[in-house]
């Protein structure tokens, strides 16, 4: 084989081709679709679907966030729910009858983006030197010490309402639009979480695009390198103070932008929604899937919003079935159930759901004959 | 433009706890020579690196670089700066592919930033396509192109020590500091580091060379420094240094022998 040729496979092996196969287009339109009438097929069992598809993809966008830090980067953030509860509360304090300020959601979802990604650069500068476990418990501390000024900072000044919360958060409204409201659209009647689906999908995907583009470039790799080995990077020209910096202040800002979200779509907030149990379900969410792969990543986040949900509706009737009582309870079960399936996928994929195609693409060289030296 | 020197080292001297690492050690190295850096195990050799690299800050003396200080840089500013090392105990990117560690190399010599990443505009784009040509004509020149997808860790032992060659010369250095790269090679191996090495010089690259293998030091070292207990024992061509009684007596045990003779 020519150099050329040999080239010519790298640069597509790299994944940067320029023609797209008709299959893989065919994939996409398919997916489209399929995303396109998954609110309406939902519905057909219950709006609660519905909601909980919104839902799937806050935490997508969470997951996401997350996976900059820790799959990326190679940081372990046992916090990064603070981000999100910084967004949530930008956003209610700025749309709530609380301080009487209404600003539209497009003014205020910036700004909580903002906000999120200095406090991302707040825990980040003191942390900059810790690694492992030492980062992970700094972290947590972070996330506690957020909730903790949520829960108390209604004296002296009220400014966050207490363990109250803050209702009546305004949802998102263009020019007396609101996306809460049921009403047709276009003579199709939806509902609201229906209309907030569309705006979370198309967030949701310019999320992901960006992820996508944020991996494959200059800035990626450098965040790659630090979590190989941070000293070879640092050898290599790498400002690495920077680099984490950055990592820390981009994973928050996706995380401050899904809080203000979750602001809106719940039109209520408060501190006990940002506890570490929160932490540690979407870390859980990028550790399942496949730390560092996108793809994988919004698996994990899809099937952890969506497994517990199913056994909710699922396991009480099943019981009733079966022994003609329920045993166990719904909640109880829903944990037990979910424990058990995280304990079987680590010991059974331990690299996540779908790890990474380089991965993949080596094991499958290691097996091949003319791999094994 | 280019003067003789590349690399001026004044008195450097480094000291952990009670141990001095190196003493007062001066050398300079010239443009386009391949200088050697000997000494038996523990006299200072890698200390010596980790100091000039910026990953220790040395307790005295001072390094200038191609006319400027280069003192209490950072690891990141003295590769800037135009110094790129190799380790001795191999550091790659072990889950990253081949090309993607010489793409690292050229972090340093590109400057796309997050709204680059996420826009992808013309100069981005242009700047990546670069960054991907460079790094695989550098793994064609180390002889590791083939494995170019192959995750790092997954490369032979010796392609993995070229792979870091080729990383280190994508940060586009003007001193490439090596240390070890014949380590654990066979004798076939070697032959081909001596081949890539003298390639480097040929192409006007300056090497500063720490090895164990003598074979290889004395037949493509222009100078070599010999270091013992963190002190400057020995400098001068391969030939005088290999005659130096000082240095065979470091190598050797010359000193303590001759006691135990007068004992």
């Amino acid at each position: 084989m020519s150099n050329a040729q040999a080239r010519d496979q790298t640069v597509t092996a790299h994944g940067r081709s320029k023609s797209i196969p008709p299959r893989v287009w065919a994939g996409v339109v398919l997916i489209a679709v399929a995303l396109a009438v998954l609110p309406f097929a939902a519905a057909l069992i219950g709006q609660a679907w519905v909601r909980i598809l919104n839902f799937a993809m806050i935490y997508v966008m969470l997951a996401l966030g997350l996976n900059i830090v820790v799959g990326f980067a190679g940081l372990l953030d046992l916090g990064y729910i603070a981000f999100y509860a910084v967004g949530a509360y930008m956003y209610a304090l700025l749309a709530s009858p609380h301080f009487n300020i209404h600003l539209p959601f497009w003014v205020i979802l910036p700004m909580g983006a903002g906000l999120a990604c200095i406090f991302g650069v707040l825990l980040g500068a003191p942390t900059l030197k810790l690694r492992g476990d030492y980062l992970a418990i700094v972290t947590l501390g972070f996330g506690e010490i957020i909730r903790i000024f949520l829960n108390n900072l209604n004296a002296p000044v009220n400014v966050t309402n207490g363990p109250q919360g803050i209702n009546l958060i305004d949802p998102f409204r263009i020019d007396g639009f609101a996306l809460s409201k049921a009403g047709p659209v276009l003579g199709i009647p939806f509902s609201g979480p229906q209309k907030y689906y569309y705006v979370l999908l198309l967030l949701t995907i310019i999320v992901i695009v960006i992820n996508l583009r944020l991996q494959d470039s200059r800035l990626g790799r450098a965040w790659e390198a630090i979590r190989e080995d941070e000293i070879a990077a640092k050898a290599m020209g790498i400002n690495t103070r920077n680099v984490k910096l950055l990592a820390f202040a981009m994973g928050a800002s996706f995380g401050g932008i899904a809080g203000g979200i979750f602001s809106a779509t719940q039109e209520f907030v408060s501190p006990e929604s940002f506890g570490l149990f929160e932490s540690i379900i979407v870390l859980a969410m990028v550790v399942l899937g496949g730390m560092g792969n996108i793809p994988g990543v919004i698996l994990g986040a899809v099937m952890l919003t969506l497994l517990p949900e199913v056994l909710r509706y699922t396991m009480e009737p099943l019981q009733y079935a079966l022994f003609g009582r329920v045993w166990i309870d719904a909640e109880t079960i829903r944990l037990l159930v979910f424990g058990l399936a995280l304990v079987a996928i680590m010991l059974l994929r331990p690299a996540g759901l779908w790890p990474s195609a380089v991965r993949k693409r080596e094991l499958e060289v290691a097996r091949a004959p003319e791999g094994a030296e | 433009m280019t003067q003789l020197t590349l690399l001026t080292a004044k008195d450097i001297s480094k000291r952990f706890g009670g141990v001095q690492a190196l003493g007062d050690v001066s050398f300079t190295i010239n443009h386009g020579e391949i200088y050697g850096l000997i000494g038996p195990n523990g006299a200072g050799k890698t200390s010596l690196f980790n100091v000039l690299t910026g990953i220790y800050v040395p307790d005295g003396g001072s390094f200038t670089f191609d006319g400027e200080p280069l003192d209490r840089l950072k690891p990141n500013d003295v590769a800037e700066r135009g110094i790129a090392r190799t380790f001795q105990n191999i550091r790659l990117f072990q889950n990253l592919s081949a090309l993607e560690n010489v793409m690292i190399g050229r972090h340093v010599r590109s400057k796309a930033g997050v709204f680059g990443a996420i826009l992808r505009d013309k100069n981005t784009l242009a700047e990546e396509a670069a960054i991907e040509k460079r790094s695989y004509e550098l793994l064609e020149y180390v002889g590791v192109a083939k494995r170019a997808n192959d995750l790092a860790k997954h490369l032979a032992y010796g392609d993995q020590r070229r792979l870091e060659i080729a990383r280190a010369l994508a940060t586009e250095p003007k001193l490439l500091a090596l240390d070890e790269p014949a380590a654990g090679m066979n004798a076939t191996e070697t032959q081909a580091l001596k081949r890539l090495l003298e390639d480097i010089r040929r192409d006007g690259m300056t090497i500063l060379l720490i090895e164990h293998d003598m074979k290889l030091v004395m037949s493509v070292c222009d100078r070599v420094l010999v270091l013992d207990y963190g002190r400057k024992i020995a400098e001068g061509t391969a030939a005088e240094v290999q005659n130096d009684p000082k240095v065979i007596a470091a190598y050797l045990g010359g000193e303590v022998s001759l006691n135990l003779k007068g004992a």
